[in-house]
């Protein structure tokens, strides 16, 4: 039983792989990490089988090293993503997408009467509970919850 | 951004809200004074209001101050497409502090963060009226003697109304029990009951409006806004089952007192007004000092 299972999207030399993406957010997260205008090799999997999630999906960016603010940002909608980071084919480190505390400019605030949504203010959530991801509004107090997160 | 504003009553903890009463009850012992001499206050009211305004501009003229403003913004450049942050900006050149009233939720904070002197929030929206709670907790504080332990009714609309919220939160301090009574298409919204449930707060919920208020210290009334029902019939059917009237008062304890943040239409009787218990014409009074407190400790006076 030595035999390595075969890989779903192909590895990648050097880079960042990031896992356990939910399926439906795949091309949101392509969106936050502005993937789709990436110029290196960008492979990804969507729809694979996931014991955690059901379906997930998976992205795989060649040449790419996040900093900690970037990749937060999807933890709004991929809060149980993995990063692995890549060296020569090896995984040289394992990260966790963390949830932080506030949230500032990424992400709208549900409420239509948030003067947010009225006047060019940068949005500011209090993260009130980690999963599933629910923010609070810094200046209408009103709460959005993981379903109605929209990202800026 | 200034600390000192009030935006939330959340920005006040439990001492700076005692601190408050003990202030304004030495204003309603001297109301007249000349702590705002020289000083400039921008009344800026967005929307109309008539109690709110009128007891802030009150409180200024008693302490002394001058006022500068508008009383609804069809008089003030937002007409002419002006955003709140210039607006707000500009004000705060010309003042020490601002009194704001705005329809838009989280305005007040945006205020706060833009302007260079305080801003006491006088209502944004849904969202907070902080003041209104302070002269609830000023009106409870003096017809009860204490904030603590106390059996608080709320009645009406307890989904939407905010002063509801805000007096919940602030009481939280004092270890009250909740009785609420309202239709359930009007109930307590569940964040409010996580909150109580998160900080030991006992409560219980009633639809009829009976003699269970018997037990009440404080019973405070709010008024079911036709409005808020998508189903006019839903509202004919709960309008009339809220109604306080003064034969409801015969067994209820001597120490009750009845609270309105009015504007009242029906729903307490007329023949309450007479009733000792009655309080809410003296409770809009102590608006006026628990804002001369409010604005004393805003400036550091």
């Amino acid at each position: 039983m030595n035999i390595k299972k075969e890989l779903q999207v192909s590895a990648i030399e050097n880079g960042t792989v990031i896992d356990h993406i939910p399926a439906e957010y795949l091309f949101q997260v392509i969106n936050i990490l502005g993937l789709d205008n990436f110029k290196n090799a960008v492979t990804f999997g969507n729809n694979l089988e996931s014991d955690k999630l059901g379906k997930k999906a998976i992205i795989k960016i060649s040449e790419k090293f996040f900093q900690d603010e970037e990749i937060n940002k999807i933890s709004l909608i991929a809060p149980h993503a993995k990063l692995n980071i890549i060296k020569n084919y090896k995984v040289v480190e394992k990260k966790i997408v963390e949830s932080p505390n506030k949230v500032v400019g990424i992400a709208k605030c549900m409420n239509p009467k948030c003067i947010t949504n009225v006047e060019a203010v940068t949005t500011r959530f209090n993260v009130i509970n980690d999963s599933p991801i629910t923010l609070k509004c810094h200046y209408c107090e009103k709460i959005t919850d993981h379903k109605n997160i929209r990202i800026i | 951004m200034d600390n000192k504003s009030l935006v939330s009553i959340d920005d006040y903890t439990k001492e700076e809200i005692l601190e408050v009463l003990e202030r304004a009850a030495k204003f309603e012992e001297n109301p007249n004074c000349n702590l705002l001499e020289g000083k400039v206050v921008a009344s800026l009211f967005f929307e109309p209001s008539t109690r709110t305004r009128l007891s802030f501009e009150t409180a200024i003229s008693r302490m002394g101050g001058r006022i500068v403003g508008f009383t609804d913004s069809s008089s003030s450049s937002v007409t002419k497409g002006e955003t709140l942050k210039d607006t707000t900006k500009m004000v705060s050149n010309y003042c020490d502090l601002i009194v704001m009233r705005h329809p838009i939720e989280g305005s007040s904070r945006y205020a706060s963060e833009v302007s260079d002197v305080p801003v006491i929030n006088a209502g944004d929206g849904a969202n907070q009226h902080p003041t209104q709670t302070m002269l609830d907790l000023y009106s409870i504080y003096k017809t009860q003697g204490t904030l603590d332990n106390l059996n608080i009714f709320m009645v009406g609309d307890l989904k939407y109304g905010r002063t509801v919220h805000s007096l919940l939160m602030a009481m939280s301090h004092f270890n009250p029990t909740f009785h609420f009574i309202a239709p359930p298409e009007l109930e307590i919204p569940r964040a409010y009951k996580i909150f109580m449930d998160k900080n030991n707060i006992s409560y219980y919920e009633h639809s009829e409006f009976n003699d269970i208020i018997n037990q009440a210290d404080i019973l405070y009334m709010t008024r079911v806004q036709r409005e808020r029902f998508a189903d006019p019939l839903e509202y004919e059917k709960v309008k009339n089952v809220y109604i306080l009237k003064n034969e409801m008062l015969k067994n209820t304890k001597d120490n009750l007192r009845i609270l309105h943040p009015l504007p009242r239409v029906n729903e307490i009787a007329v023949d309450v007004d007479t009733n000792p218990k009655a309080y809410y014409f003296e409770q809009a009074l102590n608006g006026v000092y628990a804002r001369q407190a409010i604005i004393a400790k805003a400036l550091d006076l």
